[in-house]
């Protein structure tokens, strides 16, 4: 193999597993490290940097990082790295030292933002310090979008969301709230210089055409559209006996929120295996414990309707038959099961819509009803009008809206400055020793043997009786500290220098993971086979080094390494150093302030 | 601050025939100078050991004092251990052997441990044909006290100070092979594709094994002008042979010409493939190990591996016929086998 070529900024962040996994590249290590210093204003300014709303991701990310993190290929369970950035958003001082500070110059750009979601306040903070005149509209009375509307309050306190939306309005934000955009024709009419679409996946599925869906109209509801009514308070009530059908995570936020609303008899009622489901593990987790049964392998014939009155459901049992990698839902041939229901709550999935677009624009949509964007910039086929979260290409999650949003700011700040958007600036790095002294590194290199812990929960009798009561409760600072400990650092990287290294093989020896190998070199597959423990975990790199002195190569696996630093100070030559890696996102006007203050 | 060693292990170490993986062969982490040959010696008998599926509970080691005996506490956790006074570990070796002669002794030393203070010991360890293995950390100088010449320093080698040492080094080796001693070898830590063989080897050997292990001193005599040091070894090795060790039931696989390899059958059973045999010698010759050895030396080459083998030796208790039980597991009847017993010896005399 070819000596590695660490000078790549993808190498090193690959080895960062949880921030490589992270759609926003949150450098995860590196808050994680100021929680278990109890300095949690950084912390959080450092996810706040990255991410924009750690309060709320901190309660309601779906988290892509934790199974990355290398810890659960060790050991058993990932960092709870969701749950300690809670704990620096929770226990976070006076931040707004820490914020861009306003008024700013204005640049003389006027960009308009459809939709008041996570994707457009991520460009309304990335572009606002750099003098643009931004103006945010959204049909709702208050920003958030999705975060708002269709997140319990039971998840996430309106007051962590409306703290967070505060900090990216508070830049100097034109609001038009309650302004329903139903024209984008008139939007560009109006001189922007740049127009942001983040109207998110507005339309909720129906099952429009089975049996009594309409006779049963009014105790059949679209389950986001539930959910956003709640949210405002025009909803406050539903019936005794409740049917949810999906088992997304729309579906778990359903039946628990029908719960609280005077469901006795909550269901979920899921077509798939349960096994199969869509919504978070822990999300099914809550659910259950909220005693909702789910139901699997259960798809809907029809709405039972009597005398013009809900009576409930008749579903067919079915099983799950595998051909060639594909599934099919056959029919047991049981007979039909009736569920009794006073109200139904449809939470299947949701598309996106944009009725609002004129088709005569010349803004192209692809076979699915979605923009044609370039996957990298998120410019639509007009020049100066940009997509980004679940409107650009489907719905995912607010993590995701995040990273397009910094994506698409990117764009149009190149955009608005006459480059080509193409042309994009690279993400910022940073490699620093860590050594101290013979035994002492800046990091802290022990590795922690706790199991994950266990984030607390509120009394069920309460939170049942109030819709806004948060369940969990997270972690202590004191538990917060343990949970942190267990980090590995992965961010501390092992550099190796081979014109230093005596080839002594106390590094081998000492590894306690026997990542490291000396050996002759040869082709990937062959060498992946000879180390210590051969390396078949084919989605982490070898890092092999240039020729040594012996003839040999050193060889290290990065797939269970600890970082713990132990091959470094047993290196009598500093040919092994650890180093911390960061890496940041390319943003909009290259700002990385805060990490670049806190880091270096 | 860490002299703490994670205890997560790789989750897919092998185990071997006897169910350990190779951490149960492991000590405590090492608190020599970082980048120590001596503790390369320890990862290579940690691997010798797991390799030859030995249990933990069946080894010995035993130590005198300096560095090279600190690293019984570094290898082999699971197995008995005897930190002796300087010097002496040959005789608790030789007391500890004669009560039990079931177990495998593993005794390390360092060059002043053998060449200096502890040379009446192991001279007569040799002498006796006592069945252990017997490694020499040897780095040519005395790390502990800060880095004097030793007794196995090479003339003119020159210190980390800049002394030149004056004084002819003791060769243990040669001194070995010319007190009779029936298992011969050296290298280097550097070295564990031929090391980690050879203390197989040695460890299947029916009497007493020397391993004389150069051992570069980092901290002391690692310099330019040492003859110990990672450099100097490196650009002066001459290897003997490409060794290999073969379980006893394993059948060799690997064959060479004739007149290149030699395969040595050990007393277990098993045995050590040679192969590439530098000319004019044979492992089996001591007369021709001996003038081999001399001939490196005129060249200033250092050479390893196995230098002599006699695959016929006799071990300590078959040379004084001692019971072929543990002398330890010896009960009251059969240490005191009555008046009718006593009657009948007595009887040989009259």
């Amino acid at each position: 193999m070819k000596p590695t070529d660490i000078k790549n900024p993808e190498y090193f962040h690959k080895v960062v597993d949880c921030q490589y996994a992270c759609p926003a590249h949150t450098p995860v290590p590196e808050y994680i490290r100021l929680i278990a210093a109890e300095r949690y204003t950084e912390a959080y300014m450092v996810n706040w940097e990255s991410n924009v709303f750690p309060g709320v991701l901190g309660r309601t990310c779906d988290r892509p990082c934790e199974p990355a993190c290398r810890r659960g290929r060790v050991e058993e369970e990932p960092v709870a790295i969701c749950r300690l950035k809670r704990v620096a958003a929770d226990n976070k001082g006076d931040v707004t030292s820490f914020m861009p500070q306003g008024p700013f110059v204005p640049n003389g750009k006027k960009i308009a933002l459809i939709g008041g979601g996570p994707a457009s306040l991520t460009v309304a903070r990335d572009l606002a310090p750099l003098g643009y005149e931004v103006h945010l509209y959204d049909n709702q009375p208050m920003g958030g979008g999705m975060m708002r509307s269709q997140i319990p309050s039971f998840r996430l306190p309106d007051s962590v969301l409306n703290e967070e939306v505060g900090f990216v309005l508070d830049l100097g934000i034109h609001t038009h709230f309650n302004t329903r955009v139903n024209s984008l024709r008139d939007v560009l009419d109006q001189g922007y210089d740049a127009v942001f679409v983040g109207t998110g996946a507005p339309k909720g599925k129906d099952l429009a055409d089975l049996p009594g869906r309409w006779d049963a109209k009014a105790h059949v509801h679209i389950g986001i559209e539930w959910l956003a009514s709640v949210a405002f308070e025009h909803t406050a009530k539903i019936g005794k006996k409740v049917i949810v059908l999906g088992g997304g995570n729309t579906a778990m936020d359903c039946c628990r929120t029908s719960r609280r609303l005077g469901g006795e008899e909550v269901k979920v009622v899921v077509r798939s295996p349960f096994k199969e489901m869509k919504a978070s593990p822990w999300e099914i987790e809550d659910a259950l414990h909220e005693d909702i049964p789910i139901l699997e392998c259960h798809v809907p014939k029809s709405f039972v309707v009597e005398d013009g009155q809900l009576k409930g459901m008749m579903f067919e049992k079915v099983e799950a038959k595998y051909e060639n990698g594909r599934r099919k839902l056959v029919s047991t041939g049981e007979p039909d099961v009736f569920i009794e229901a006073d109200d139904v709550l449809v939470a299947i999935g949701q598309e996106n819509s944009f009725p609002w677009i004129e088709r005569d624009l010349g803004l192209q949509f692809n076979e699915w009803g979605l923009p044609v964007l370039d996957e990298k910039t998120f410019q639509s086929t007009i020049p100066n009008v940009f997509f980004g979260g679940d409107s650009a290409m489907g719905p995912k999650n607010v993590i995701t809206a995040v990273a397009q949003g910094h994506s698409a700011a990117v764009s149009i700040d190149l955009f608005c400055s006459e480059k080509s958007v193409h042309d994009r600036p690279s993400p910022y790095t940073n490699l620093i020793s860590q050594k101290m002294g013979i035994h002492e590194w800046i990091y802290d290199s022990p590795v922690s043997d706790d199991e994950r812990f266990k984030v607390p929960h509120a009394d069920k009798a309460l939170t049942l009786k109030d819709r806004k009561k948060e369940v969990e409760l997270g972690f202590s600072p004191e538990t917060g500290f343990k949970e942190a400990q267990r980090c590995l650092n992965c961010d501390v990287q092992t550099v190796f220098t081979e014109n230093k290294c005596i080839e002594c093989d106390a590094c081998m020896d000492v590894c306690p993971t026997s990542c490291i190998t000396f050996t002759v070199n040869g082709e990937e597959e062959d060498l992946r086979s000879r180390l210590l423990v051969p390396a078949d975990n084919l989605s982490q790199d070898l890092y092999v080094s240039d020729t040594l002195k012996t003839g040999r190569v050193m060889v290290k696996d990065e797939d269970v390494c600890l970082h713990c630093g132990l091959c470094a100070e047993r290196c009598p030559t500093s040919a092994w150093d650890m180093q911390k890696y960061l890496y940041s996102v390319t943003k909009a006007g290259n700002q990385c302030g805060i990490l670049q203050e806190l880091t270096t | 601050m860490t002299y703490i060693k994670p205890k997560f292990r790789h989750p897919d170490l092998p185990k071997n025939a006897v169910g350990f993986t190779k951490t149960d062969y492991e000590g405590v982490i090492s608190t020599l100078c970082a980048g120590c040959g001596h503790d390369s010696i320890s990862g290579s008998i940690v691997q010798a050991c797991y390799e030859m599926s030995i249990e933990p509970h069946r080894v010995a080691k035993l130590s005198g004092i300096g560095c090279s005996s600190k690293t019984p506490n570094y290898f082999l956790n699971n197995s008995h251990g005897f930190n002796s006074v300087h010097g002496r570990m040959p005789s608790v070796a030789t007391g500890a052997n004669m009560a039990n002669r079931d177990l495998i002794y593993l005794g390390v030393s360092g060059d002043g441990d053998t060449a200096s203070i502890g040379m009446g010991q192991f001279v007569h360890a040799i002498r006796r044909n006592l069945n252990m293995l017997y490694i020499v950390m040897n780095n040519g100088c005395y790390g502990l006290t800060k880095g004097q010449d030793s007794a196995t320093a090479d003339a003119g080698s020159v210190s980390k100070s800049g002394s030149v040492n004056p004084f002819e080094g003791i060769d243990l080796v040669g001194m070995a092979l010319e007190l009779g001693a029936t298992f011969v070898a050296r290298s280097f830590s550097g070295d564990k594709t031929q090391l980690v063989p050879l203390i197989k080897a040695a460890l299947s050997h029916n009497g007493f094994a020397l391993i004389d292990v150069l051992s570069p001193c980092v901290t002391f005599n690692n310099n330019v002008g040492s003859t110990k040091s990672y450099d100097y070894v490196r650009d002066h090795i001459e290897a003997l042979a490409e060794i290999g060790y073969v379980p006893e039931k394993e059948e060799i696989t690997v064959s060479y010409d004739s007149g290149s390899s030699v395969d040595v059958e050990l007393h277990d059973g098993s045995s050590v493939q040679l192969h590439k045999l530098a000319e004019g010698w044979d492992p089996r010759d001591r007369q021709a190990a001996m003038s081999r050895l001399q001939q490196a030396k005129a060249e200033g080459e250092i050479l390893t591996g196995l230098v002599y083998v006699d695959p016929d030796s006799k071990d300590l208790h078959e040379i004084i016929k001692s019971d072929k039980r543990p002398l330890n597991s010896l009960k009251e009847e059969d240490l005191c086998p009555g008046a009718g017993v006593l009657a009948m010896i007595n009887d040989e005399f009259r």
